[in-house]
């Protein structure tokens, strides 16, 4: 994985620390060609992978990216999937059945609705296959060599005690989409666990990993702990704390942190973007030098 | 290790599900859902002892308390036949249907001294706890009006009708989105007594309504605007947000961001004169196991903490939603 990732919630109106914020940015990214010029300044910049949720207008980016392929040439997507809003609305509005029936590709999920009760461990397996590809069509052509499944959906099945689950995605990802199967969490070390509980060795797994300890469950000192003592690719999220944080106070820490192989950011302005990998470059080298 | 099982595995009662499987304290005994595919997913993959009558479920695990997120018309029946065994109980909101229904359950749930919580759980997120704190303490001064507001992009175009579209089963944007703001305001400004007209308007749906306008009125005779709409797709997902102005200043906050503006400069620390903007990683607490928002993990760990005899019950009570639900009653009567 490269060193710097750039992230889209800013082109999303996601932002975890102020709704105004969100609304502003929505206004900003109106446009797909405004999103990718953004894309092209990270781009300018050295950031070549862009790790972003399976929003319908991922596609449209993707078909400009498509293209132009000799531009995008080296550029690399981790999607990140599900995007989860689309699933949670669908299910306040239709159940947890009908979202199924309405996103569940072809005749599948009807037919085994008719086909009555009978149902063998199978065909689950088979009907969150059939929706990893359906998430995976966006991206036909372009290179995605890491797939994640969203942070709600691994806490979810996480809390729900669904280890085996998460090994089947694993293994299809590898399997299926010639990728590594990675994983977003709010609750890193308890995920690492798991997924060694399943014989799942050194895992991808992206967090919150931030000085402010925001969104780090179970504590800070435990994510450091994990970090030191154990064997994870950890890529450390919201490590601006959604903003809060000096920016080079923020960037120091993650930094210096053992076994964080990436840094996951979002920004909208040439400005921000070039100050942050600026930053992370520069304690970078600091690091090699001591 | 308390004892908890889970009645009604929709949306609500799965995320439930996950943060009870996660929390060190708790052994999850069982979970009834009529939906067999539910069932058979978390038995399957998930190692709970499934039921799809959940009277069954109550004889064979004998839980100590009780998580209910069934549709909210069978609330009354489920929560009442749960309080008469003495079990703990957590409902979602809104609480009840019919508000005689859920002034029993209330007098029920005294009188058998059981520990009882309502899911409404904008009251454990941080900008919200840090609002009710200053407007408690009079920073604000004399309270002049309030406006409490919620949008979302639930029903943004007409679509097949499940119970959420049946006014008769707890459906609509009233029940569904509107208690939260509700709740809220009686929580922050004070109870709401008057409606003084309210407009319950369908934009897509047909059966029941989309948006909820009305004016509204405090026992202590502040007056206020609600204005909710799930049917306005510029808001990725629920968005509320509670204004309060007073004589010393004005309040705008929302589950991200609180925005405090103060008159003069003797106002409470850290806060100054003018504008101040704090957000939710001000103010949010860690939690053991995050899923959706801290204030999922907060108000679960909160009734179990309850149980445990660490902290009082007096964090959405049965008392509080069932004042909720009679606003509610007020708003359908004085609809226009």
């Amino acid at each position: 994985m490269d060193r710097i990732l750039f992230g889209d919630n800013q082109f999303f109106g996601v932002n975890h620390v102020s709704d105004e914020k969100s609304r502003a940015q929505m206004m900003k990214f109106k446009e797909e060609k405004t999103i990718l010029r953004t894309l092209d300044i990270a781009i300018d910049e050295g950031v070549n992978t862009f790790m972003c949720t399976t929003h319908d207008r991922i596609g449209n980016i993707c078909d400009l990216i498509r293209q132009n392929p000799e531009q995008y040439k080296n550029f690399k997507i981790y999607p990140c999937m599900p995007y989860a809003h689309k699933y949670a609305n669908a299910v306040t509005e239709l159940g947890i059945v009908g979202t199924l029936k309405e996103y569940v590709p072809g005749n599948f999920f009807g037919s085994l609705f008719k086909g009555g009760i009978a149902f063998v461990s199978k065909d689950y397996m088979s009907m969150m296959e059939l929706l990893i590809d359906a998430e995976m069509k966006m991206f036909k052509g372009i290179n995605t060599p890491v797939i994640f499944i969203q942070n709600v959906l691994t806490d979810l099945l996480m809390g729900l005690g669904m280890k085996e689950v998460l090994k089947s995605y694993h293994e299809y990802i590898i399997k299926k989409h010639n990728a590594e199967p990675a994983y977003i969490t709010m609750n890193m070390p308890m995920l690492l666990d798991m997924l060694e509980s399943v014989g799942i060795k050194n895992p991808i797994i992206c967090s919150s990993i931030n000085v402010d300890g925001f969104r780090m469950s179970g504590g800070k000192a435990l994510y450091e702990h994990t970090l030191k003592t154990r064997e994870v690719r950890a890529i450390a999220m919201q490590v601006l704390s959604g903003g809060a944080t000096p920016v080079k106070q923020a960037i120091e820490y993650v930094c210096t942190l053992p076994n964080v192989e990436s840094i996951l950011f979002g920004a909208s302005s040439r400005g921000n973007i070039h100050e942050t990998v600026s930053l992370i470059r520069q304690f970078d080298a600091q690091k090699q030098l001591s | 290790m308390t004892r908890v099982a889970l009645i009604g595995a929709g949306k609500m009662g799965i995320s439930h599900l996950a943060i009870l499987g996660a929390h060190p304290d708790v052994k999850v005994v069982g979970v009834a859902d009529t939906s067999k595919i539910v069932t058979d997913v978390l038995e399957k993959y998930g190692q709970f002892e499934c039921f799809a009558d959940y009277k069954k479920m109550l004889d064979k695990t004998n839980p100590e308390a009780v998580f209910v997120a069934a549709p909210t018309k069978f609330h009354g029946s489920i929560v009442k036949e749960l309080l008469q065994k003495g079990i703990h109980v957590f409902v979602e909101k809104p609480f009840c249907l019919n508000v005689n229904e859920g002034a029993e359950l209330v007098q029920l749930a005294k009188l058998k001294g059981t520990v009882n919580q309502v899911g409404y759980h904008n009251k454990f997120i941080g900008t919200f706890e840090e609002a009710k704190k200053l407007i408690s303490s009079g920073a604000l001064g004399d309270i002049q009006h309030f406006v409490g507001e919620a949008y979302g992009p639930v029903v943004v175009r007409k679509k097949a009708e499940t119970w959420r579209s049946k006014p008769e089963e707890g459906g609509g944007c009233l029940l569904d989105y509107a208690s939260h703001v509700i709740d809220l305001l009686n929580y922050l400004v004070a109870p709401i007594n008057k409606v003084h007209g309210a407009l319950l308007k369908s934009i897509y749906s047909g059966n029941v309504e989309d948006a909820v306008y009305a004016l509204l009125e405090t026992d202590n005779k502040l007056s206020g605007v609600l204005s909710v709409n799930w049917s306005d797709e510029t808001y990725r997902k629920m968005s509320t947000t509670v204004t309060v102005i007073g004589d010393k200043g004005k309040i705008i906050v929302d589950a991200t961001e609180m925005k405090i503006y103060f008159k003069e400069a003797n106002c409470p620390a850290p806060y100054t004169k003018g504008w101040n903007v704090k957000h939710i990683n001000d103010f949010a607490e860690e939690v053991a196991f995050y899923l959706r928002g801290e204030e999922y993990s907060a108000q679960v760990d909160y009734f179990i903490k309850a149980i445990e005899g660490k902290v009082p019950n007096n964090k959405n009570t049965f008392e509080t939603a069932w004042l909720t639900d009679s606003v509610i009653e007020k708003i359908k009567n004085n609809k226009n």
